[in-house]
């Protein structure tokens, strides 16, 4: 199989799918990346379910602050234009669609967008955090994740395994190895990495891809 | 009216056996009532159910703040028989909180919620609504055994208010009449809290005197707070 693409590459890649002047809140994981990596002269709103709106650049050691925090619980900079709430006001964004983009990691992707990311069975317990009203109530729904888990199993599924976090609420798929798009339709591959053809991709997914006919190689 | 307090120790004494009190504490040491939560250990009430956005933080020392004081203390000691969180567990597996070792063994009790519906749960209690629907968790276990009903082609479940025999609230700044401002992400949960609870108790940095926190800058209007400890 061809090399795969790093975090910090999916990260780059996602980041090119942020429109100018959306609102966007990104999760744990690769999705924290996607800040670092957008396309230069481009702005966007970052949301975080701490309660705040409009945040810039991590803090640096000896920068903390305990009261500057976003949800991964990571310190923040103060940043002009940053905008306090408390917490029902931070979800009533959520669920209100003003989120326009919600980037975030999963444990598995169903072929008809079901996203599963809070819990493994095996630890008999997890967090939802604001998984769920990310995946119900934000306008579109961009996974960012590895193609396979650690043991190599698939994690685009026909249906998942796994307890969801919300039916059919992916829009689109970055991966390591490929770019998917979810309709109603199910699962088109769009892009795939460098080295990459759609049938090597399709091996190591459990659900059916469908190659676009402007199938393109990812670009950063 | 003056709502100050002088102790930690007094503004607690009263709570029982088998109290609900909610606190905040969201991902770092900003934003957890720090000395209330010492105040409690040390009144010992037990059975405890305590409604918060995590159920105890792990170490942050990586990051350059150690979290002291967080629900782990309350949970270590034995005095909680029940948690409401969103985020209860720590975030790796490898490193669990004193939560997540009680309920491996059955010995607490958990109920989920979606961050959101929590929020919404609290503010809901504050403000007498006693039930709404949420398009949130419809299509999940988290909707298991609930009402779910259609609006506008949509499914949306049924969720309960929640509200609490006490809420320990971490503010920045209060006047002596209970109104209170919050420092940058810390107002998440706490403000809503405020709301929620029969006593709800504020440890803050500042007492000021009746006019110190400009009207305009009030985030919590004293009707909502009973007691303030200052630090």
């Amino acid at each position: 199989m061809p090399e795969r693409l790093d975090r910090e590459l999916i990260a780059m890649r996602v980041a090119q799918e942020l429109p100018e002047g959306a609102y966007v809140n990104l999760g744990i994981g690769i999705p924290t990346l996607v800040s670092q990596f957008l396309p230069p002269g481009r702005t966007v709103v970052y949301h975080s379910e701490s309660g705040v709106l409009g945040y810039g650049p991590l803090a640096g050691q000896g920068q903390e602050d305990i009261d500057l925090i976003n949800a991964g619980g990571q310190f923040l900079l103060p940043t002009p234009g940053m905008a306090f709430f408390n917490s029902a006001e931070g979800f009533a964004m959520v669920r209100g669609g003003h989120i326009d983009v919600a980037v975030m990691g999963a444990f598995q992707v169903s072929e008809k967008g079901d996203l599963a990311n809070w819990m493994l069975p095996a630890r008999g317990v997890g967090n939802i955090g604001g998984a769920m009203d990310l995946a119900a109530g934000a306008r579109r729904v961009i996974v960012a994740m590895e193609h396979t888990d650690p043991q190599g199993k698939p994690k685009i599924v026909r249906r998942c395994a796994y307890p969801i976090t919300g039916p059919g609420c992916v829009s689109l798929i970055v991966t390591d190895v490929a770019v998917i798009e979810v309709s109603p339709a199910g699962l088109t591959l769009l892009e795939v990495a460098p080295g990459w053809s759609p049938r090597e991709v399709q091996e190591i997914t459990e659900a059916h891809l469908s190659v676009a006919r402007d199938l393109r190689e990812m670009g950063f | 009216m003056n709502k100050v307090v002088s102790s930690f120790a007094e503004a607690v004494a009263d709570v029982p056996d088998g109290a609900v009190i909610m606190m905040d504490g969201f991902g770092g040491p900003g934003g957890m009532p720090q000395h209330l939560i010492l105040a409690l250990r040390d009144n010992g009430a037990k059975g405890l159910t305590i409604i918060s956005n995590t159920a105890g933080l792990p170490d942050f020392g990586s990051l350059g703040v150690a979290v002291a004081v967080t629900h782990n203390v309350l949970m270590e000691n034995g005095q909680v028989r029940k948690v409401i969180a969103s985020f209860p567990v720590s975030a790796s597996p490898a490193r669990p909180n004193a939560f997540e070792l009680l309920y491996r063994e059955g010995k607490i009790e958990l109920e989920l919620s979606p961050q959101g519906t929590l929020a919404e749960r609290i503010r809901a209690g504050g403000a007498g609504i006693p039930a709404f629907y949420t398009p949130t968790g419809a299509g999940t276990p988290v909707a298991q055994g609930k009402e779910v009903r259609t609006f506008n082609g949509r499914a949306c479940v049924l969720e309960h208010a929640l509200l609490a025999d006490f809420a320990f609230i971490r503010a920045h700044q209060a006047d002596t009449l209970g109104n209170l401002s919050y420092r940058g992400t810390s107002r998440n949960f706490n403000a809503l809290m405020a709301t929620a609870a029969r006593i709800t108790i504020a440890e803050v940095d500042e007492v000021m005197e009746p006019g110190g926190i400009g009207p305009e800058a009030i985030m919590t209007p004293g009707i909502y707070v009973k007691r303030i400890v200052k630090r």
